[in-house]
């Protein structure tokens, strides 16, 4: 344990950069992959966030959250996905047929739903 | 009586098919669309992975038919097939009917029609050009812009009608990789002061050598590789074309503009093997190939009794690749012929 005072004592608790594949919460990745199974196809290959008005003025990368979201690194995607303007250019660009658009709705949906995360 | 065979396609496996059979001492009627042989194989200059000239595949291919006195039918379609019992007979679009113990389909593939990814903009804007234009480049030893100018920076787009669900190719054309990285070495070869990117999805180094000419693209040839699937390109006021790509592992989004963009098009079942395939009623798979009867030992046979495959109307394949399914083409029809036929 932690003291709590350990925080005046000029000592700093660094987190672990790993992904902690066991205790993130992937439930945000499984309420998507139940409603859009599309979500399984994307390989990465960026032309979402290529296409993207909104991640070339923002941190926003539509293929960057979509792997966040699939290794359960939540927070991360919560901050971003406001972000999006749902334009759906993505849609069109995505050559794996991902209805990428719909991940981004769906997301949102999870988080609502969701009490860890609901505001 | 001495067996017939009629081979429909006069590119590389067609050619080989048709040498091998006739060794074998089997005639054989060599059925081609065009006015010469070669297919495809003439719209390349130098091949890889030791950028041999395509023109000695070819003088090896003419020297085990042509110049054997094969029976050469060029400016030749077949506008119908019919059984006569064993044997199978053949409607050209002259109207010639051929009587044949077997049919070996050798129809082979087009390449991805650039144009209709348009996002792209061949056909569009002046500078963007397919892999097989820059062949056609270096054939003629000069490559320049629309202008006439030499290009510095040169961008090659691999994966155009390949692995795309909106092109309706799902599969990988699987040479398109390997060629972005010869033409890469190639321009740089010719243009030593230009700047090559190629723009990647995944580099799919799989054939012999492949891998070693990547390495020599990065080592020699300082060629630059970007991971990320350019969603389009536009052209600039001075002419230049702006491409936006996101740098999947810089994780950023990335533009660039380029003098010269070229388009790495993948391979299709070509118009002829499917107008066979119809009037044949051959099976073709999901992507519009010929469909093999068993995924381990059918890739040359078809569902249509005395009808076989040979090379790429079955899936996307290299030379090397094509001579050796043509090889075995032959060893199947050799053998159904043997059968009693």
């Amino acid at each position: 344990m932690v003291d709590d005072n350990m925080d005046r004592f000029g000592f700093t608790i660094s987190t672990g950069r790993q992904i902690d594949y066991e205790s993130n919460d992937r439930s945000i990745a499984e309420y998507i992959l139940d409603k859009e199974p599309s979500f399984r196809l994307c390989i990465e290959c960026g032309g979402c966030s290529a296409t993207c008005t909104t991640g070339n003025f923002t941190g926003f990368s539509l293929r960057e959250l979509n792997i966040l979201i699939k290794r359960g690194e939540n927070d991360k995607v919560r901050q971003n996905l406001k972000k999006c303007m749902l334009c759906g250019k993505c849609t069109l660009v995505c050559p794996r047929g991902v209805n990428t658009r719909n991940i981004v709705v769906l997301a949102k949906e999870a988080f609502q739903k969701s009490d860890e995360y609901a505001i | 009586m001495n067996k017939h065979v009629v081979v429909i396609g006069g590119g590389v496996a067609g050619l080989e098919v048709a040498g091998q059979l006739s060794k074998a001492g089997i005639d054989v009627t060599l059925i081609e669309k065009e006015t010469k042989t070669g297919g495809n194989l003439n719209k390349w200059y130098k091949l890889f992975p030791d950028r041999r000239k395509s023109s000695e595949i070819k003088e090896y291919l003419d020297g085990i038919t042509l110049n054997r006195g094969i029976n050469l039918l060029t400016n030749t379609t077949i506008e119908m097939f019919n059984r006569n019992r064993n044997h199978l007979l053949i409607t050209t679009n002259g109207g010639k009917e051929l009587v044949a113990d077997a049919i070996v389909v050798a129809t082979g593939f087009d390449l991805f029609k650039s144009a209709r990814k348009e996002e792209y903009g061949y056909g569009i804007y002046d500078n963007v050009f397919t892999s097989a234009d820059l062949e056609e480049m270096f054939r003629n030893g000069k490559i320049a812009l629309a202008n006439g100018t030499v290009p510095e920076t040169i961008g090659i787009i691999h994966c155009v009608g390949s692995r795309d669900e909106k092109a309706g190719n799902l599969y990988c054309s699987k040479l398109c990789c390997v060629t972005a990285v010869k033409q890469a070495i190639e321009i740089r070869e010719y243009l030593p002061e230009s700047k090559v990117f190629c723009f990647y999805m995944d580099m799919r180094m799989g054939g012999a050598f492949y891998e070693e000419l990547y390495r020599e693209a990065q080592e020699k040839w300082g060629v630059s590789f970007i991971r990320g699937k350019v969603s389009e390109a536009s052209e600039t006021i001075e002419g230049k074309l702006l491409i936006k790509v996101e740098d999947t592992l810089a994780g950023r989004p990335l533009k660039m503009k380029l003098d010269l963009l070229v388009l790495m098009a993948g391979m299709e079942m070509s118009e002829g093997g499917k107008k066979i395939a119809g009037i044949g009623g051959l099976n073709t798979g999901e992507n519009r190939f010929f469909a093999a009867t068993d995924n381990h030992f059918g890739s040359n046979i078809s569902n249509i009794d005395g009808i076989f495959y040979a090379g790429t109307c079955t899936a996307p394949m290299n030379i090397t690749e094509t001579i050796s399914h043509a090889r075995a083409a032959v060893v199947e029809v050799i053998d159904y012929l043997k059968d009693g036929r």
